[in-house]
């Protein structure tokens, strides 16, 4: 039971990463849809630099740099160019993908020594609760802490609420003198190394390895995290664990011998994904209270 | 500072060579990344781009790896024109492909006058089937029908492969997974030119896609249907004034996408394959949404577009074998593909002008 615990939050440690960075950049206006590339990329980056130094750190700061160079993409053509952002996040997700996999293709069938557990002092002795809560490698750690870091900057800070106005009216943002490309620009980018991170934690804790499309869809189920969260941060880890959840009931329900097909277990969290936006959609005044009016809306301006 | 003013009218040369510059440069920049991690880049875009088509024979292979793009294409243009992103054409390609499966493979013995007019409407059944679900959730909740329709082409692709590991398994194909052979009624059979022989692999669904794309092409641009369509997403709001209904608009493109991708399904396993496999289309229906943004939203460019990509998926194939390289590399090219003509549609549209940073004005 307490491993079933350990990897429910283990696998949600991704989601968590790159919902919690989508989240800030739809905040501020902008739809990227090239979440599951920008991951890949910071998974194969993470593999390669760890593979290569050794350094599972090395690899980190590498799966973060990769994610955000990633986001820039987008943002010279979704933000500079004014291009159509969902068809901009598409082409980065395939463009994503396909650059992972011919970057990895020298790293197929190696394996590296991931992050190891960075235990707490004191803290991780607690019988139960040490053990599931305070013996965490430092990015599982560091996915909590960013979640807070976001909430406290949408909410608290200036800065926050300039991004929050230029998300909601970028005319009226605009008019106040507010730099709203460099604001979404920023956000973006933030975006992107957040879900390079996400990206990184795969080969780096979750499984030792590269393969191309690695990810299996975890980008996409971030964005639908970002719709259950109702872009409120802190509702990002409920949703990030309920997926977690879901996944691994999966493995779970194998190694009990279930008299389900392994397929249809494996359909429950794309199945979970699609009931859940249902639900949060129906109940507008909830799902749309935070939701910003000018999401993926095209900014002229002056620039 | 740059500024941007959009153009009153775009000039027709620009429609037709922004295309052709984004093919261009999508050679250029694809063949730099590979230089740039150590691949050839000339070899690259030879296996790429010229070796698939270096035989006669393989300009027929070209129409049929383009035939299942052109189909899904022409329907994901209607989306598209619509303003209804649905980016999941690949599990509606799968249903179709089930669904004409069942009848392929419960009524083996149907002439074939009955079974190709049967297995059409069945893969067109089930492939709107499989896009009504997004379409009806968007209509009747607002939900997002862009993770809908992707989240279930997860859902089909696993259900494609629990029917051919399990309950429709042929009991003689020694474990692997697949069906039973379809009935030779149920096959699409090749091209037989003039009685000058074959063309490659080029069988008489290429014919099919050709024919609707053209029938796309009227449908988009002189009935009520496909003005709709255009009003809906160029001018939403004009189009309520004029009554037209969003949500019936929403169904009603939704249903042809997934119909034609359907279509597409059954066509790739009719001709291609014969018997249905775990993987019945190798990501044909995201291809296609690269197809039909090449073609500039247009059914008779879904044509061009889709030989031109198809080259790009042989090359694949080809990289694949020769070079060792994974499937998905081609998206590399692909990927820059979109980006270029996204690019391209914004200098189109607007007036681009850099004129330096003036003092007067307020920073932004």
């Amino acid at each position: 039971m307490e491993a079933l615990i350990l990897t429910v939050l283990l696998t949600s440690v991704p989601l968590i990463f790159a919902a919690a960075g989508e989240l800030v950049a739809e905040r501020s206006g902008v739809l990227n849809l090239g979440v599951e590339g920008m991951m890949l990329m910071g998974a194969v980056t993470a593999f390669a630099a760890t593979s290569l130094s050794g350094n599972p750190y090395l690899g980190v700061f590498a799966g973060a740099v990769s994610g955000g160079l990633t986001a820039l993409i987008f943002a010279i053509f979704a933000l500079g160019l004014a291009t159509n952002q969902v068809a901009t996040g598409l082409a980065l997700t395939i463009f994503g993908t396909g650059l992972s996999g011919l970057m990895g293709e020298p790293f197929v069938g190696g394996t590296i020594a991931g992050l190891s557990n960075l235990p707490i002092p004191l803290l991780s002795e607690i019988p139960v609760i040490g053990a599931l809560l305070f013996n965490h490698d430092l990015l599982a750690y560091l996915s909590i802490a960013m979640l807070v870091v976001v909430a406290w900057f949408l909410k608290k800070t200036r800065a926050g609420l300039v991004l929050r106005a230029v998300g909601n009216s970028h005319d009226s943002a605009n008019a106040l003198g507010y730099p709203v490309l460099t604001v979404r620009f920023w956000a973006v980018l933030f975006g992107g190394t957040m879900a390079g991170l996400g990206g990184a934690y795969l080969p780096l804790v979750l499984t030792p390895h590269w393969s191309e499309g690695m990810t299996a869809g975890r980008g996409w189920i971030a964005l639908a995290l970002v719709v259950f969260a109702s872009w409120v941060p802190s509702r990002i880890l409920i949703g990030a664990l309920l997926f977690g959840g879901i996944t691994i009931m999966q493995l779970a329900g194998q190694a009990r011998g279930w008299a389900v097909p392994s397929q249809m277990l494996s359909m429950l969290p794309y199945l979970a994904t699609i009931a859940v936006l249902v639900v949060i959609a129906r109940n507008k005044e909830f799902s749309l209270a935070n939701s910003p009016a000018c999401l993926g809306k095209i900014f002229i301006g002056n620039r | 500072m740059i500024s941007m003013t959009p153009r009153k009218d775009i000039p027709l040369i620009r429609t037709i060579a922004t295309p052709a510059v984004a093919i261009l440069l999508t050679l250029i920049i694809g063949a730099s990344i590979f230089a740039i991690l150590g691949f050839s880049p000339t070899g690259a875009l030879y296996e790429f781009f010229v070796a698939p088509v270096s035989r006669l024979d393989q300009i027929g292979d070209l129409f049929v790896k383009a035939c299942p793009l052109i189909i899904t294409a022409t329907g994901l243009v209607f989306c598209y024109r619509a303003n209804v992103w649905n980016i999941g054409a690949e599990g509606q390609l799968i249903f179709g492909a089930i669904f004409s499966g069942w009848v392929a493979l419960n009524f083996p013995d149907l002439p074939m006058m009955v079974m190709m007019p049967a297995m059409i409407l069945a893969s067109i059944a089930g492939g709107i089937f499989w896009a009504l679900i997004p379409a009806l959730l968007k209509v009747r909740f607002n939900t997002n029908e862009i993770l809908v329709s992707l989240m279930l082409t997860y859902v089909a692709t696993l259900f494609i492969d629990w029917l051919v590991r399990g309950p429709w398994r042929d009991p003689m194909s020694f474990g692997f997974p697949l069906t039973k052979m379809y009935s030779d009624a149920a096959l699409i059979h090749r091209v037989d030119l003039f009685g000058a022989g074959m063309l490659g692999q080029l069988h008489w669904g290429v014919v099919g896609a050709l024919i609707l794309a053209l029938i796309g092409a009227f449908v988009l641009s002189r009935t009520i249907l496909g003005f709709q369509v255009k009003v809906m997403g160029d001018a939403p709001r004009a189009g309520r004034f004029a009554g037209f209904n969003p949500g019936l608009v929403t169904i009603g493109v939704m249903a042809l996408a997934g119909g034609a991708a359907g279509l597409a399904g059954m066509v790739e396993v009719s001709a291609s394959m014969g018997q249905l496999q775990p993987n019945v289309s190798f990501g044909y229906g995201f291809t296609a949404i690269i197809v039909a943004f090449l073609a500039r939203l247009n059914p008779i460019g879904v044509i061009f577009a889709g030989l031109v990509v198809a080259l790009a998926e042989l090359g694949g194939d080809n990289a694949q074998m020769v070079l060792g390289m994974p499937k998905v590399v081609t998206g590399v090219f692909k990927g820059v593909l979109l980006f270029m003509l996204l690019a391209g549609e914004t200098f189109n549209r607007y007036h681009i002008t850099w004129h330096g940073r003036r003092a007067s004005q307020p920073e932004p």
